[in-house]
């Protein structure tokens, strides 16, 4: 498409008016959709006098890092958002392991009851998990008896749980990725006197790797955006929050710190963002090439 | 964000099927190191999944207030009690009724954009439609709680771009208009940032879709003379009817669940309540008003709602399987 001659492209453009009507039109969109995240990120590096303005600017003449300054020195943001790539790591670190183990198990081993754990997986997708909450609490509370650091309050409870949450759908989406490696290459790993375990490792893992990048980073987006778990488990230890929590500390009724909770926004979407480009196509995998453009 | 639960895997789930005949039976060592492979994951998911499930059915036939959850009372069976007390409730009736139209609006809402933008972008050259694409992934991409801190400043009563932007072409009345205040303008704002943020996996699924439709069969309607309208209605929908049943039952699933959107943007279930759904009606209950065994109750209530939603899905999604 690209490598038409200017002369041919503006005859097909004379040619047909209403595509570049429609042309016009799905760039107006971009702009409308892509808006608020431009927003968000201009309110950012704006003084707080332009924000608290009563005539807002769609653009700023003198950015700052005030705002961003101000959320990491004074409310230390810092932390907050140091505990959310902590939670969200260990999630990814723990859920690639078993995820792993557990695909692995589920094609190559020969035994009785493969397929009915698979459909159980399906059906662990399906579980609303934000209605456990409530039993999920007390499981939690119960847990910080034992370990104090895996139970309420603690950066742990949030691990655990979406460690939970992860793992039907990492495992679902690894046994594709596993299946997909030839039976030949087992055999003749086999054949070359490498144990089970060792071709598990040493060649298996490696060999799935796509897979275990993409389920690694659905499972870092998902712990990362957690807000429900987070709000009922971190009750009392604030220094324990995670980020998506930290930021409604900038709403109160005397008047929201809008600079300061767009800072803190911004500093919640860039990791995601920089992520989703990363992975977008194996959202829709299957899909055949979607997004390609 | 919001992913497929179940997207098509690679490779497919089937690739051995039909065993290997020649190969020596060695059932109990496989067995043996399946299962110390499983383990891991077997154990999280029965003491973090299945267990709290059954845990919130037990919960919900207990009397368990703040009394209960201390320890400083005992346990109360009460049977049924709290579904009878909350079915009994004329506010359940009203959360339900919300929770239902409020996701059937965003349901909607995403489906008709999403089509739409997905039609406009298979009529249009590369550049636009990359630009458009990029603007989707990135509404798709943004945190709940960071999407909707930026639509409550875009409509914030005081500093919002919205109502200067009103107020400048001379809508007068509007320039302290409250966005958050009335029930139904404050369910209408949170809809839309839920379709601004669940709009571009239907437009991505539904585009692919159409990029599958053989060209001549497009190109044919072209040269008959339909209207792109006709073409949706007459080419596209019947064609795609599996992929739009799937997509519409998984964005059912998902914006009945809405939590996060609802709890920030009208500060916890709106004025006295009235913005609730479901899901925050739970967690009100349960954490604001110690009323866990009531909580309880909805939790297996919307839980049912989900299961029967699920089923239809699944049930659709091998529709869509066979060739």
């Amino acid at each position: 498409m690209s490598t038409r001659t200017p002369a041919r492209r503006r005859s097909g453009l004379l040619a047909r008016p209403g595509r570049t009507l429609a042309e016009i039109l799905t760039l107006l969109i971009a702009l409308v959709v892509a808006f608020p995240l431009y927003w968000m990120v201009l309110s950012a590096v704006k003084h707080p006098g332009e924000i608290q303005s009563s005539a807002p600017r769609p653009w700023t003449t003198a950015p700052t890092w005030d705002n961003f300054r101000r959320v990491f020195q004074v409310e230390g943001l810092g932390g907050y958002f140091l505990n959310s790539v902590v939670v969200a790591l260990a999630v990814v670190v723990l859920s690639l392991f078993l995820s792993f183990l557990a695909a692995v198990a589920l094609t190559r081993f020969r035994f009785r009851g493969r397929t009915v754990l698979a459909v159980m997986l399906l059906v662990a997708q399906m579980v609303p998990v934000e209605a456990l909450t409530i039993p999920l609490f007390f499981l939690m509370r119960s847990v910080g008896d034992v370990a104090p650091r895996l139970g309420l309050n603690h950066l742990g409870s949030l691990v655990l749980v979406h460690l939970a949450f992860s793992l039907p759908f990492a495992i679902w989406m690894l046994r594709g990725f596993v299946a997909a490696v030839p039976k030949d290459l087992e055999e003749a790993a086999t054949l070359d006197g490498a144990s089970r375990f060792r071709f598990t490792w040493q060649v298996l893992f490696p060999l799935v790797a796509p897979g275990l990048v993409a389920m690694s980073v659905l499972s870092f987006i998902h712990a990362w955006n957690d807000f429900l778990f987070a709000r009922t488990f971190i009750i009392s230890a604030t220094e324990n929050q995670t980020l998506p929590m930290a930021i409604l500390v900038f709403f109160s009724p005397e008047g929201n710190d809008w600079g300061a909770i767009m800072a803190g926004s911004t500093l919640l979407t860039v990791p995601v963002l920089v992520f989703f480009v990363l992975v977008q196509r194996h959202l829709v995998s299957g899909l055949a090439g979607a997004v390609k453009g | 964000m919001r992913v497929p639960a179940t997207p098509t895997t690679p490779g497919g789930a089937s690739t051995h099927r039909g065993g290997a005949p020649r190969r020596r039976p060695r059932v109990s060592p496989d067995l043996r190191a399946a299962l110390l492979y499983l383990a891991p994951a077997g154990f999280v998911l029965a003491a973090m999944l299945a267990y709290p499930l059954y845990q919130l059915g037990v919960i919900s036939l207990f009397d368990y207030g703040q009394a209960q959850a201390s320890g400083g009372a005992p346990l109360d069976f009460v049977g049924l009690d709290n579904y009878a007390q909350l079915f009994g409730e004329p506010r359940f009736w009203t959360v339900l009724v919300q929770t239902c139209v409020f996701a059937a609006v965003c349901v909607v809402g995403s489906l008709t954009v999403g089509i739409g933008l997905a039609v406009l972008a298979s009529r249009v050259r590369a550049l636009p439609r990359m630009a458009l694409f990029l603007a989707a992934l990135g509404a798709w991409a943004t945190p709940a709680v960071a999407g909707s801190t930026v639509w409550l400043f875009l409509f914030d009563q005081d500093f919002g771009l919205v109502n200067e932007v009103l107020a400048g072409v001379g809508l007068a009345g509007v320039e302290n208009f409250s966005w958050t205040y009335d029930r139904y303008v404050a369910f209408g704002l949170v809809a839309a940032q839920v379709v601004w943020c669940s709009f571009p996996f239907v437009m991505i699924t539904v585009y692919a879709g159409i990029r599958s439709i053989p060209t001549d069969v497009l190109e044919a309607a072209a040269l008959d003379g339909a209207t792109p309208w006709r073409t949706l209605r007459t080419v596209i929908i019947p064609m795609l009817r599996g992929l739009l049943i799937v997509a519409t039952i998984q964005s059912i699933i998902w914006d009945f669940k809405i939590f996060t959107q609802i709890y920030v943007m009208t500060n916890g279930g709106g004025v006295a309540g009235r913005n609730l759904v479901l899901n925050v009606y739970a967690y009100q209950e349960a954490f604001a008003a110690s009323n866990y065994g009531l909580g309880a109750a909805i939790g297996v209530v919307m839980t049912g709602i989900l299961l029967l939603i699920t089923l239809g899905y699944l049930r659709a999604q091998r529709g869509t399987e066979e060739p």
